[in-house]
Parts: structure tokens; sequence; C-alpha cells
């Protein structure tokens, strides 16, 4: 018995820090990558609705290949690949490239959808007001479109999120790699899954509590 | 003055207009009527430049509206439009709705965008529904504040395309009151309507659009008591 002991120890106060500090990780690897792939996510929406058989060409089916290409196969394949051409990427930075070009995917239709939703209708009573193709963009496409798609765009978020746990099997010590570390040690699944769900949960919580809250404004 | 000169409009091989020439003064009122898909709404938006032509010119105030060097968006101030889906900005206070372009088109100061708006509202009877959405509003008020949204910009034209077909029929009065409203004060507009009595007691001329051709111009007088041409008369039979 004493021994075993010596491999495997009890669940501590400061495996909650341990695992506390991993979700930090995580909620900042979904930050970033969510925020930039947002943003170009936007642009690329705006391309394929714009830009009709160019984008066709061009970046639709890259986004397709990324939206239909489940995530871990791409993180594998990225981190272990970008070596070859040169790009030493720690498994931070590997699974940030990913995740952030995933999230782009995402929303590029999501954005495209948008667009669309505003109407050309709309759009030419904003054009007819003297307004330049940008400002009808930043005014009138931007605002109302964002509010038809933003419960889309809060799923894409709130997935990438907890799909980040994938970044883990590229050693990045985010909540799950944490978890799968304490398990090994304790051997007490249960307990440290539990705590990692609810970790999870209080990272997604209040951003859908916040998008219901704005949801629910705009309806006014 | 608006000088449109052998004007055609395609919609692929479509041609949906057909050589048009039409001079509005200013001053004037000027309805269009015709049957759905005879041209005249087209007409409107080759005028604003929503519309690309495909031949002859329209020439707003002497600048041609098509040339390449035209500064559109600043012509486009002078040409206030109201469309038949009256298209108000939902996300926007009635207020915000008209002061937007005001601030980010004119750059008018917040204070001065605002009083415009208010004075607006007010000339359209929504004086008491500043702070309300759209969506809260009538189909009538709505069309009034995409009145009020178009005034305020201060245009010598307003262009009006049906802009009582989409209202429930007790709402078609308030709108047609204020753009009587506008008439008697002096605008310059032209009307594509089917309110043949609207197009009757205001209009100082009406055109008769039949299939992509002008058939017909003229004071009311002439275009609903005597008409000249054999389908002005049948399509005012069929109305009527």
């Amino acid at each position: 018995m004493e021994t075993t002991q010596s491999f495997f120890s009890g669940f501590t106060p400061y495996d909650l820090l341990f695992l506390g500090e991993a979700a930090l990780r995580t909620l900042w690897i979904s930050v970033l990558s969510i925020s930039i792939g947002t943003v170009l996510g936007a642009i690329f929406g705006w391309i394929l609705y714009e830009g009709r058989w160019i984008a066709t060409l061009t970046i639709a089916p890259v986004l397709d290949i990324f939206r239909s290409v489940p995530l871990i196969i791409q993180l594998v394949l990225f981190y272990n690949f970008a070596p070859i051409v040169g790009l030493n990427l720690d498994p931070f930075a590997s699974g940030l490239v990913i995740l952030t070009i995933y999230t782009a995917a995402l929303v590029a239709n999501v954005a495209r959808g948008g667009i669309e939703a505003v109407g050309l209708p709309m759009r030419r009573a904003a054009r007819s007001l003297g307004m330049s193709y940008w400002q009808d963009l930043r005014h009138v496409v931007l605002p109302i479109g964002g509010r038809a798609v933003f419960p889309s765009w809060v799923g894409v978020a709130l997935g990438v999120m907890k799909d980040s746990a994938l970044v883990s099997v590229l050693g990045y010590v985010e909540l799950l790699k944490a978890s799968q570390i304490l398990i090994t040690r304790t051997q007490e699944p249960f307990l440290i899954l539990t705590v990692a769900g609810a970790f999870y949960f209080a990272l997604s919580y209040p951003l859908s509590r916040y998008a219901s809250h704005l949801e629910n404004r705009w309806a006014q | 003055m608006i000088s449109i000169r052998d004007l055609h409009k395609y919609f692929g091989s479509l041609h949906v207009l057909k050589g048009i020439n039409l001079d509005v003064e200013k001053g004037e009122v000027l309805s269009v009527i015709g049957a759905s898909g005879s041209g005249k709404s087209t007409l409107l938006y080759c005028i604003n430049g929503l519309e690309p032509i495909q031949g002859g010119s329209v020439t707003v105030d002497g600048t041609d509206v098509h040339a390449k060097g035209t500064d559109i968006n600043k012509l486009r101030t002078k040409l206030g439009m109201v469309f038949q889906q009256w298209n108000s900005f939902p996300h926007l206070t009635a207020q915000q709705n008209v002061e937007l372009a005001l601030k980010i088109v004119k750059k008018l100061p917040r204070d001065q965008a605002r009083e415009i708006a208010f004075r607006q509202l007010r000339h359209v009877g929504l004086g008491d529904k500043l702070d309300v959405y759209p969506s809260a509003l009538s189909g009538g008020q709505q069309q009034r504040l995409a009145i009020a949204r178009a005034l305020a910009m201060e245009p010598t034209y307003m262009l009006f395309d049906e802009a009582t077909s989409a209202l429930d029929p007790e709402l078609v009065g308030e709108v047609l009151d204020t753009m009587r409203l506008l008439a008697e004060e002096g605008m310059t507009m032209i009307c594509v309507t089917h309110e043949m009595g609207f197009a009757r007691d205001v209009s100082d001329r009406v055109a008769y659009f039949h299939k992509g051709v002008m058939e017909e111009i003229g004071p009311p007088s002439q275009i609903f008591g005597n008409a000249l041409s054999e389908h002005t008369r049948k399509f005012l039979a069929n109305v009527r």
C-alpha cells in the first residue's frame, strides 16, 4: 500500500487552483480565436456576399474545408506539418491559428446570412439618403444584419470555446488537459471532470446570459 | 430641373424603359401612373442613380446622374426618395432614423441634427413619437417617418415610389395628406402612384406609362377627362 500512495495522491485545494489557471488558458485561447476569427469571418462573409464568382473560386472552397474537416484532425495536421514549411509554432500558437481559421470559416457564413437578411430595399433606402457604400455597410447593414444573426454567432462562439478543449491533444495545458493530468494523479475522474465541467459552464454561462440580455433589449 | 433624354433601361434582355424624354420643373408635382411592370418605378430608380442606365441621360440641376465623375452621394441628398416598403431602420428610434444621415452624410453636429429631426417629425405629425422604435409604429406612421427622414436632408426634389401601395386601406389617407401638404408647400415631386384621386387633384401633370413607353403626358384634366391615347383611356376605365 505504501508504494501506491507515493504514485497517487488525493484532490487538494491546490489542484482547484491548477484547474482555475487552466480555465484561464481556455478562456484566453477562446477569446483570442473568437475575436480574431469573428473579424476575419465578417470580412470573408462580406467577400462571399459581394465577390460572387471570385469568392466561389477562391475562399469559398477553403472555408468549406475548414468547416468540414474535424477540428482535431486540423490541429494534429497543422501542428505536425507546420515545422516542415519552417513554421515553428508552440502548441498554443498552433491551436490559436487553427481555432481562429475554424471560427472564421463558421462566422463567414453567419456574416453572409446577416448581410442577406438586411435586403436590397433597406440598403437602397440608406443609399437614397446619400450614404456611401461604406456608410451603408457600417451604419445600416452591420447593426441590422448583426442583430439578425447574433444568436447564430453566439452559438458559434460557445461552440468554439468548448472545442478549444481539443487543443489539449497538442499538449497545451488548458482545462481538459489539466483535468487529464489530475485524473492520472488522483484517480478521481468523476470529481475532476465534474469540476472541469463546472468551469466550462462558468465560462459559457455569462456569455449566453449577456447574449439573451442583449436580445431582449433589441426586441423592444 | 430634372431632364431625362432618350432614357433606355434593360434588366438583362428585358427592355424596361424605351426612350423616355421628360422634363420636370422646380415646383411641379408630376404623377406617374400605369400598370405594374410599365417601368414607372424603374424611372425613379434611374433618376437617383440606384439603377444604372443603358442609354440616354438623366440630368439633375445640370449634373449628369450617370456620368463617371458625378458625386452620386452628394447628388442624392437633393433627391429625397420614399419607397413602397417604407424601410425604416428597425434598430433606431424615430428620431435617430431621421438623425442618422444628417450626422454621417451632412456631418451636422448632434444638437443641430436633433433639432431638424424634431422639426421634420412634427411636420409629418409624429412629434410625439420621437423615442418610439419603428416596430411600435403603424405602417402609415412608418411611411410618414420615411418621408420625414427624406425631408430632413432638405432635398430639392422628392420621389415617391408607390408610397401608399403597401399600406392598409385605412392608413392610406394619412400618408396622402402628408404628400398633399408637401405639394402645397411647393415641393417638386414625382409620384409613382396608383391613387388616381391624388393624381387628379394634386398633380400639375400626369404621365401615363405603358410597356416602357411614356404614352401620354398632360394636365390631369386631359388625362382623366379627354385622354389622347387609346391605351390611357383603357387603363383608366379599368382602374376606376
